[in-house]
């Protein structure tokens, strides 16, 4: 029974405000919105940097519904992501973890790659230019919640691909919201 | 024609069209699990309100959060105000929200149409 105490310090060291894994859909999005935002709330943190923190959340837990890859590993199949907040003295940092077929990772990364690249300005371009030239898709994204994750946050944005199995990797991503008014 | 009034959701904002009062509002947060479909009758309405709209219109946005997919909805719904004569948008933003300020100004620049940016 330890696990829970391990992770319980874990937990703490890493100064995690929210933890949820599992099935992601609109339904535990909601849930997970609510709960963060009641947290933000009861901490009397600024309303601005309330609203940055809640619009990275919307980005990344769609994201997850939307385009986290079935993991099929034998007979199991699984959907199962995570997603984490984490509350520092002068950040919060919005995490999430969900498997990604290996054959998707090398667009996606240069994707996140050239989003990092851009300075601000740069990044309004690339969202007004994405925002004329798009359509919805099948999926109901609209290709621009990495771009308006990094705009919101005002930082770049941290990720990794570990490797899970031979036809997976687990996408990792961190977005910083400072908590200091600029 | 016939009024669209959408009662407003966690996810979903509060819609009212009515061209008969003169109220054309849509407020709240917008982040619909599918915006197409969400957004599907209001774009319908205003195709409709287009071929027969009063002398002039003030569209009323009072958004306190709306996501990417959402985003681009709402700029289809703008390009559908844009054909229609004596439009006008009032962009409302909470006076301390410069991403909901700046928000407005880049819809502002992507479309043809008059803005008017106030805060609540």
């Amino acid at each position: 029974m330890n696990f829970i105490y391990d992770l319980h310090r874990t937990m703490m060291s890493q100064k995690l405000i929210l933890v949820y894994q599992g099935d992601f859909t609109q339904e535990s999005t909601k849930s997970i919105l609510s709960m963060a935002e009641r947290n933000l709330d009861s901490s009397g943190e600024e309303s601005n940097i309330k609203r940055k923190v809640f619009n990275v959340m919307v980005e990344a837990l769609q994201n997850i519904v939307k385009h986290s890859d079935e993991l099929v590993d034998g007979q199991m199949r699984s959907h199962a992501a995570i997603f984490l907040i984490g509350k520092e003295a002068n950040r919060y940092c919005i995490m999430s973890g969900n498997p990604i077929q290996k054959k998707n990772v090398e667009s996606l990364n240069k994707k996140l790659e050239h989003i990092n690249s851009l300075d601000k300005d740069g990044l309004k371009d690339l969202y007004k230019e994405i925002i004329k030239n798009t359509t919805i898709s099948d999926k109901g994204g609209a290709g621009l919640g990495f771009v308006d994750m990094a705009r919101k946050s005002g930082e770049k944005l941290e990720f990794s691909f570990p490797e899970m199995s031979a036809d997976y990797c687990f996408f990792c991503l961190k977005v910083n919201v400072p908590r200091e008014a600029e | 024609m016939e009024i669209l009034n959408l009662e407003g959701a966690e996810d979903t904002p509060k819609i009212i069209l009515d061209k008969k009062n003169g109220i054309f509002e849509i407020s709240g947060r917008s982040l619909p699990e599918d915006s197409a479909e969400f957004y599907r009758p209001v774009l319908e309405w205003i195709e409709k309100y287009g071929s027969d709209a009063n002398p002039s219109t003030e569209f009323v946005f009072k958004l306190e959060y709306f996501n990417t997919a959402s985003s681009k909805l709402i700029l289809d719904v703008l390009s559908a105000l844009e054909d229609i004569k004596g439009m006008k948008i009032l962009w409302y933003f909470h006076e301390d929200d410069e991403d909901m300020e700046e928000a407005g100004q880049e819809f502002s620049e992507l479309v043809e149409i008059p803005f008017e940016f106030k805060t609540y």
